[in-house]
């Protein structure tokens, strides 16, 4: 028989392997399950706060009664991670700039690579807790700000920013460098119209993905926004967010602050899986072609 | 190509000029401790059209990637010697890299058109990032493309990113883009390695035009493109120049051991 | 002749002398900024320990670290069942979380359909998307009553295991520690699948030649050549874990003692300073002793990240000599 040519896995070992196989199909179901179990809950309690009343009316703040929606706590998130955005983005992708194309191997460009590393480990909270002694007890134009709570968000995206950048600047074929350069195209200009341009979706997802790192943050934004009920847009007043305001209805015994809680959420989540899922299928898309 | 009736014709037939000649004196060069090119003289005449050959390793690279300063992009790479085009020391102490580099040209093995920039973009890209005028970029886009005998292919969708066109396609897209820049010199590094044997052939007749209006200086590893195309070959061993002269000369009366070894492939 | 050349020159020079001090612009602007961000850098970590100075000059360091008595009304800060309560959850979170994290890993890159490879990836990631305060109110609300009963079994069936038996409540170290694992899976998952995905190809394949089976392969090829990163992906988790705050802050109990076992109440550094920083008034030695905590747990995820990458580069260099000077052609 043909198949007595073949010497057979020993029965043995072919339950060891089939036993490993459960396994490790185990450890990536438990590893599911989590996700599915914090999205089942937070749709089934969620769900039900969601009206347009809930979107168009801020908290009240009130002990008794109606306890409104989350307005201000939507508008507040935008805001302050706006601006955050738009004080990362420029810092990161120079950082980026400087370390794969102007510094490479020196010592400055080896210090800031060093130093980013640091910062990508730092908790979000001593962020927050830093920006709180600098600018706030000492009373930079004022105390509690929103714009200092962009700063403290700005300082946790800055590492995702500017590693993901050097990722995608060194992605960048040789090639198209040295193209431009042998046209005698001056250094910077091959950078900001050749490589940058070239890289410019993975510096998309970089940037995305420290935006959804960025609006889910609570701990930073406890000591430099502080929170407020109203909506304002004014950057250098208190202002709400979502993390916030969940973070302060979750701890009132009040099962209307809860339901809002889990609203707000419900809310959170949609937004940042939106703007995750967007930029892995950019990259993803990208690596495709 | 040069038939086409209804294009403004006089202009698909390279216009002749004198171009400039390159003397390269005591050129070595670096990669850290490494020497790849030991001590060279060569002078490359104008409107010619010179070969380099030799076996992988030589130093044939490195070489030309000096006369246009590209060389020292390389990290750790540096160069001694002179290299005078007509009489300018290219490595004087007063000349500018970058103003190198605008008037000594180079296609590079790899077609490496720019992936975000349409067709038209890519032979503008010299003009436009250098900051020269932009006047006139459309007419001078065009007359590259027809001296690179693309035009007829691309003129119906120059709008279009220039990763869409073949290899071969985006080769001469690639020296379209150089001689927009109007250089004197055209430095080709194995221009046809990437390519089939059909897109060669376009290559080296543009080639052939070419010398016309340029000194072109070409890197090889094809023995018979060198016979093909050029009229002098240099070949090079370990760094070092072993033998120039008439193509003819170097493939077949050479008295020279090795350059005869190695056209007649016995090593390499 | 000789006018030829010049002509280029002074064709070149009008442009390319504003260019080239344009590229020297540039790089400079790059530099300060470089400078800048590393100065930013250092000076965080100087104003956190002149900050933290007051805490530490009353309680002495070694005090603030190891002194079991977190008192803030009589203003006695001995920080160590802080201390304590970050080491156990996250302790309890490596242990739950890392094998977890690194089956599924493997599972994703070795075992799993190639077509439902990135799908898998991409959603076993979303469990980082997750914001931190959602887990606190999933773990409130869901988790603590979901697993009380199953903790009380646990607590009497296994009471004659250390630190395991006793009355449970309902916020804890172990939920903490829970919550936590599930907060680190999607990171060490997603650095253990880089590392997997660097195991040469033809040693899997030669130990599919021998006749290995697919488990095999994994044990003899794959996890040696992982193990550098694996262990490296479990540090960096574990500096996740220890920073980890308002998750922890919503489910731990905010009992600044230290628990009898891992079903009792305690606390952690960071939740520490999210829960009382209200309380604590500008230049009050409570506040200086909340930013002593932020420091400690900065050290903390400092050395945590040091091990993280000592272990890689180690591993590298055993691996692989360095590679000589790249030539380029």
């Amino acid at each position: 028989m043909s198949v007595n040519v073949l010497r057979t896995t020993t029965a043995r070992r072919r339950r060891t392997d089939q036993l490993a196989r459960w396994a490790l199909l185990a450890g990536l179901i438990l590893a599911l399950v989590p996700l599915v179990l914090v999205l089942l809950f937070v749709i089934i309690r969620g769900a039900g706060a969601l009206d347009l009343h809930f979107f168009t009316t801020d908290p009240t703040g009130a002990f008794f009664g109606n306890q409104g929606g989350i307005k201000s706590a939507i508008l507040g998130t935008v805001e302050i991670v706006a601006l955050a955005t738009a004080i990362t983005v420029p810092v990161g992708i120079g950082l980026a700039i400087y370390t794969c194309e102007v510094g490479r191997q020196s010592k400055l460009a080896m210090a800031v690579r060093y130093f980013i590393d640091v910062l990508t480990g730092v908790p979000s909270i001593v962020f927050g807790l830093f920006i709180y002694t600098v600018l706030v007890v000492s009373g930079v134009f004022g105390g509690f700000a929103a714009w200092k709570g962009s700063i403290a968000l700005a300082l946790l995206m800055l590492p995702v920013v500017a590693r993901a950048s050097e990722i995608s600047l060194m992605l960048v074929p040789d090639s198209l460098r040295e193209a431009a350069l042998a046209l005698g195209v001056p250094r910077w200009r091959m950078i900001m119209q050749v490589v940058l341009p070239t890289a410019f979706t993975g510096l998309l997802t970089g940037i995305l993905l420290a935006v959804t790192r960025a609006a889910g943050e609570t701990a930073p934004l406890l000591f430099t926004v502080l929170g407020a009920q109203g909506t304002t847009f004014g950057l250098g007043d208190q202002m709400n967010s979502l993390p916030l305001q969940i973070f302060n209805d979750v701890r009132q015994p009040n099962p209307e602050l809860v339901t809002r809680a889990w609203g707000a959420a419900l809310t959170l989540i949609t937004i940042i899986f939106i703007i995750n899922i967007t930029a892995r299928l950019a990259t993803r898309r990208n690596r495709i072609q | 190509m040069s038939k086409h009736p209804k294009s403004k014709n006089k202009n698909t037939v390279i216009a002749p000029v004198k171009g400039l000649g390159v003397r390269i004196r005591a050129l070595r060069a670096f990669y850290g401790d490494n020497e790849a090119v030991k001590g060279v003289d060569l002078d490359f005449p104008a409107n010619q059209v010179t070969a380099i050959i030799g076996p992988s390793g030589c130093g044939k690279s490195t070489l030309v990637r000096c006369i246009n300063r590209m060389h020292e992009e390389t990290p750790g790479a540096r160069a001694a010697g002179q290299i005078l085009l007509d009489n300018l020391d290219i490595y004087g102490r007063e000349v500018d890299p970058v103003a190198v580099r605008r008037t000594i040209g180079m296609v590079f093995q790899k077609p490496n058109p720019f992936p975000t920039m349409t067709i038209l973009d890519n032979v503008t890209a010299g003009p436009r990032l250098t900051g020269a005028g932009r006047d006139g970029l459309r007419e001078r886009a065009a007359q590259s493309l027809r001296d690179a005998g693309l035009w007829n292919e691309v003129k119906d969708r120059l709008n279009t990113p220039a990763s869409g066109l073949s290899g071969g396609q985006q080769q001469r897209l690639c020296i379209a883009r150089t001689i927009a820049q109007e250089p004197e010199v055209l430095l080709m590094d194995e221009p046809c390695s990437a390519l089939d044997p059909g897109s060669t052939q376009r290559i080296e007749e543009l080639i052939l035009k070419l010398k016309t209006r340029f000194t072109v200086i070409l890197v090889t590893h094809n023995l018979q493109q060198a016979v093909r195309v050029a009229g002098r070959t240099a070949f090079m061993l370990d760094g070092s120049l072993i033998e120039v002269g008439p193509t003819n000369h170097i493939f077949n009366t050479s008295s020279d051991q090795r350059t005869e070894q190695y056209v007649t492939g016995k090593f390499g | 002749m000789l006018s030829r050349v010049t002509s280029i020159i002074r064709k070149a020079r009008p442009d390319t002398a504003p260019a080239k001090q344009a590229d020297a612009v540039f790089r400079l602007s790059l530099q300060i900024l470089a400078l800048l961000i590393v100065a930013l850098i250092a000076y965080f970590f100087i104003q956190l320990a002149i900050a933290s100075g007051p805490a530490f000059a009353h309680t002495g360091i070694l005090d603030f670290l190891f002194k079991n008595d977190w008192d803030v009304a009589h203003n006695i800060f001995g920080a160590w069942p802080l201390v304590a309560g970050t080491l156990i959850t996250s302790a309890i979170a490596l242990v739950i979380g890392v094998p977890i994290a690194v089956t599924a890993a493997l599972y994703i890159t070795e075992l799993a359909p190639p077509r439902l490879r990135e799908p898998l990836a991409i959603t076993l990631d979303l469990l980082a998307a997750v914001p931190s305060v959602v887990y606190g109110l999933w773990g409130v609300f869901i988790l603590i009553p979901m697993l009380k009963p199953a903790e009380q079994w646990l607590s009497q069936t296994f009471a004659f295991l250390p630190f395991v038996g006793g009355p449970v409540s309902g916020p804890n170290y172990f939920i903490a520690g829970l919550i936590l694992a599930i907060m680190i899976i999607p990171i060490v998952s997603a650095i253990s699948r880089e590392v997997i995905a660097t195991v040469p190809i033809q040693e899997k394949e030669g130990a599919l030649a021998l006749g290995a089976t697919r488990w095999e392969m994994i044990r003899l090829a794959v996890l040696p050549h992982s193990r550098a990163g694996i262990t490296s992906a479990s540090m960096l988790g574990l500096g996740r874990a220890i920073g980890e705050t308002i998750a922890v802050a919503l489910v731990i109990g905010s009992a600044p003692t230290i628990g009898d076992h891992i079903f009792d109440q305690g606390y952690t550094l960071a939740a520490v300073i999210a829960n009382e920083f209200g309380e604590a008034g500008p230049g009050s030695l409570h506040l200086s002793a909340l930013i002593a905590a932020g420091l400690v747990l900065f050290v903390l995820t400092l050395l945590v990240n040091g091990i993280a990458r000592w272990v890689v580069l180690r591993a590298a260099n055993r691996n692989h000599a360095t590679p000589a000077l790249q030539v380029e052609p």
